[in-house]
C-alpha cells in the first residue's frame, strides 16, 4: 500500500466490514446501556420510566453481587492457575518421544471439543455424584465417606470442570512454543552444567512466557464469562456459593423478569472486564513484546 | 590439561552405522580440525567428545580417565555451537555468567572472569545488551566468551563461523587462532571449509562418511594425500586428478597435480591446450584448459599478469617432483 490510490482504495474496500462490525457492538451496547436506566420490568408492563442510577444502586448493593464478583475472580483466577501449571507439565510429557504420541496428543486436546453443557452434566452425574459417580465409588471402595462435591465444595468442583476443559487449550499453546525451543540452547545448557531443573527454570520457562502470557489472556477473556457449567451443575447454589457475575445477570434479568437490572450488571460486567485487563497488560503484557 | 584419546569408538543411529569404529589421540594444547563434506559424521563425532551423544560402542577418555559414561557437564569441555546457542531472554552478561552460576562459583569471581572475558573479546560495551541487539560475529564472541569463563580442559566448536559473512570470518578465523596461542587450551574445531582447516590447524582430521582418510598438519596433507579423497578435499582450487594414457606414463592409475604446479607458457611444454575460462583474481590467474587428449579440463594457476583470453592456445608443463600418484585402490603410490 505504497501509493495514495491504493491506500484510499484499500479504505474503501475494509470500510463495510468495518461498519458492520461497529452496528454489531454499537447496537447492543447502547441499547443495553439504555435499559439499564429504565425501570423495566417484564411481570410489571406498562410504561418503562427513566429512573437513573437507581438499578446500579439495587444491583451494587444486593448482597450476592459481592458474592458474585469474589466467586467470579476465584473462578478466573483458580482456572488459570490449574490450566497453567498442569497445560506446563503436560507439555513437558507430551514433548517427550514416545510410543503412540500422535493418538495420546490427540487424546489429551479431545476435551477441548466436548461442549460446555456436555462435560458439565457429564462430571455431574458419572464423576461427581456421591452415590452413583466414579469418585463415591472409588471412596466407598476404600472405605472412606464420599465427598458430595456440589454442596461441599461447590465452587471448587465448579473450577475443577472448566479446568479440565480448558487444561488441552493451556496443553496445546505450551506444546507448540516448546517444540520452537532451540534444541542447541538446551544442549548449550547441559553443556554449561545446568541439570533438568536449571534448564526448565532458566531456559524452558522464560522461552515458554510468552506462550503463558497468550493463554492467560485468552483464557480470561472466556472464563469470565463462564456459564453454561454452573447453569447445568449447581445453578448457583448452594445459596449464591457459584453464581458468578454471568449468573447474576441471568438470574435477574430471566429469572426475575427485571430487564432493566441485568442490563445495569451487564455494564458492570463489562467494566469488570476491562478492569482485569487492563491489570493483565500490566502484569503480563510485557512478554507479548518481541 | 586436555587431551583427549578415543579408542574404538563407534556410533550407530538405530540400524545406521554414521561412524565406524575408529582410534584418534587429541593432544593437549593442540588445535585440531575436523574436515570433510557434509554429512561425513564430524559433528557427530564432536557431539561424542562433548557426551551430546552416546557412543555405541568404545571409549572416550579425556586425560587419561574414562569419560564415557561422564554427562556433559563433567567432562570439563566447553562447546560453542553454529547457531551460537545463547540465551535469548538474558544480558550478554548473564549468558556470559550463566555457566559459573550453574557451578556456583563466588560472585566476585565470576565479575572478574567475565571482566577479563569482555576484555579480552571486545565486548566491555555490550555486556547489558541482550543477544537480539548484537551482530552475528558480536553474538559469536558471546558464545566463546561463555566458554572462556568455564576454563574448560578443551572447547569444542561446532561450524562456529558458518553463519558469517565472509569478511567476518576471515577476521574470526583470526582472533579464534590468536585466542588459541593466547590460551594454549586443547581446542577441536569442526568445519566443511578446508580453508578454514589449513590455516587454523595443528593438525587436520579428515573424514569421509564416518571414516578417518587421513590426520596430520596442514602441509603433510597439502604434500601427501593419501588418497584421492583427501588429495581432492585439501587444496583450493582443488587438484587436477587424471586418468588414461597420462596416468600410465607416470605408471599409475591416476596421477595428480594441483593447479600450482604446473608452469604456463604461450609458447611450448609438454601438454598443448585452449584456454577455456579464465578467473583473474590480480594477484593469480586460474585457467581451465582443455588439453588435447584428456577427457577433463585441466585447472592451472599462473601469474596475475599472464595475458592469455578464451579460445588462445596454451602450453603446460607439470612439475615432476609435486605429481602425485595414485593406484586403482585410490592409495597413494610412493
Amino acid at each position: 500500500m505504497a501509493t495514495k490510490a491504493s491506500r484510499s482504495a484499500a479504505r474503501l474496500m475494509i470500510s463495510p466490514a468495518v461498519l458492520l462490525l461497529l452496528g454489531w457492538m454499537l447496537v447492543p451496547l447502547s441499547l443495553t446501556i439504555y435499559f439499564s436506566f429504565l425501570r423495566y420490568n417484564l411481570i410489571t408492563p406498562g410504561a418503562n420510566p427513566f429512573v437513573g442510577w437507581e438499578n446500579y444502586y439495587w444491583f451494587l448493593t444486593d448482597p450476592s453481587f459481592k458474592a458474585a464478583m469474589v466467586n467470579t475472580l476465584l473462578l478466573v483466577g483458580g482456572v488459570l492457575l490449574i490450566t497453567v501449571a498442569g497445560g506446563i507439565l503436560f507439555a513437558l510429557l507430551l514433548d517427550q518421544p514416545m510410543w503412540g504420541q500422535g493418538i495420546i496428543r490427540i487424546m489429551a486436546i479431545s476435551p477441548f471439543f466436548v461442549m460446555p453443557t456436555v462435560s458439565g452434566l457429564v462430571w455431574k452425574n458419572m464423576f461427581m455424584n456421591p452415590v452413583n459417580g466414579i469418585f463415591g465409588h472409588l471412596a466407598q471402595a476404600l472405605n472412606v465417606q464420599p465427598i458430595d462435591f456440589f454442596s461441599q465444595i461447590p465452587l471448587l468442583s465448579i473450577i475443577l470442570i472448566v479446568s479440565w476443559q480448558w487444561l488441552p487449550f493451556a496443553t496445546l499453546i505450551l506444546l507448540t512454543a516448546l517444540q520452537s525451543l532451540d534444541q542447541e540452547q538446551l544442549e548449550a545448557a547441559e553443556m554449561d552444567g545446568a541439570g533438568a531443573f536449571s534448564r526448565f527454570f532458566h531456559i524452558m520457562l522464560p522461552h515458554l512466557a510468552r506462550a503463558i502470557t497468550v493463554v492467560i489472556l485468552i483464557q480470561t477473556i472466556f472464563l469470565l464469562s463462564i456459564f453454561a457449567e454452573i447453569l447445568v451443575t449447581t445453578n448457583g447454589g448452594p445459596g449464591v456459593s457459584t453464581t458468578n457475575l454471568t449468573y447474576l445477570i441471568y438470574v435477574s434479568s430471566l429469572l426475575q423478569f427485571d430487564v432493566g437490572m441485568g442490563s445495569a450488571g451487564g455494564v458492570l460486567a463489562i467494566i469488570l472486564a476491562n478492569i482485569v485487563a487492563i491489570f493483565l497488560m500490566r502484569m503480563i503484557g510485557k512478554n507479548l513484546d518481541a | 590439561m586436555g587431551h583427549i584419546q578415543l579408542k574404538g569408538v563407534k556410533k550407530n543411529f538405530g540400524d545406521v552405522t554414521v561412524i565406524p569404529t575408529l582410534d584418534l589421540e587429541i593432544e593437549d594444547g593442540k588445535f585440531v580440525v575436523f574436515v570433510g563434506p557434509s554429512g561425513c559424521g564430524k559433528s557427530t563425532l564432536l557431539r561424542l567428545i562433548a557426551g551430546l551423544e552416546d557412543v555405541t560402542e568404545g571409549v572416550v577418555e579425556i586425560d587419561g580417565q574414562d569419560a564415557t559414561g561422564l554427562p556433559p557437564a563433567k567432562r570439563r569441555l566447553a562447546m560453542v555451537f553454529q547457531s551460537y546457542a545463547l540465551y535469548p531472554h538474558m544480558s550478554v552478561r548473564k549468558n556470559i555468567a550463566f555457566p559459573m552460576k550453574m557451578a556456583r562459583i563466588p560472585q566476585e569471581e565470576q565479575e572478574q572472569r567475565i571482566t577479563e572475558a569482555a576484555r579480552v573479546l571486545n565486548l566491555t560495551d555490550y555486556l547489558d545488551r541482550r543477544p537480539g541487539q548484537l551482530s552475528g560475529g558480536q553474538r559469536q564472541r558471546v558464545a566463546i566468551g561463555r566458554a572462556i569463563v568455564r576454563e574448560p580442559a578443551a572447547f569444542l566448536f561446532d561450524e562456529p563461523l558458518s553463519n558469517l559473512d565472509a569478511a567476518l570470518r576471515v577476521g574470526m578465523r583470526l582472533e579464534i587462532s590468536e585466542l588459541h596461542k593466547r590460551l594454549a587450551t586443547t581446542m577441536i574445531y569442526v568445519t566443511h571449509d578446508q580453508v578454514e582447516a589449513m590455516t587454523m590447524a595443528d593438525k587436520i582430521v579428515v573424514l569421509n562418511a564416518g571414516v578417518i582418510e587421513q590426520v596430520g598438519s596442514p602441509l603433510e596433507l597439502y604434500r601427501e594425500p593419501r588418497n584421492l579423497f583427501v588429495a581432492g578435499f585439501i587444496g583450493s582450487p582443488r587438484m587436477n586428478l587424471l586418468e588414461g594414457s597420462v596416468a600410465e606414463k607416470y605408471d599409475a592409475h591416476i596421477v595428480g597435480i594441483r593447479p600450482e604446479h604446473i608452469e604456463v607458457s604461450a609458447a611450448s611444454g609438454d601438454w598443448t591446450g585452449t584456454v577455456g575460462v579464465s578467473e583473474h583474481l590480480g594477484s593469480d590467474t586460474f585457467f581451465r584448459v582443455n588439453v588435447e587428449g584428456f577427457a577433463e579440463p585441466v585447472t592451472v594457476r599462473a601469474d596475475g599478469d599472464v595475458d592469455l583470453h578464451y579460445g588462445d592456445t596454451i602450453h603446460l608443463t607439470p612439475d615432476p617432483h609435486q605429481l602425485h600418484r595414485f593406484d586403482r585402490d585410490s592409495a597413494r603410490l610412493a
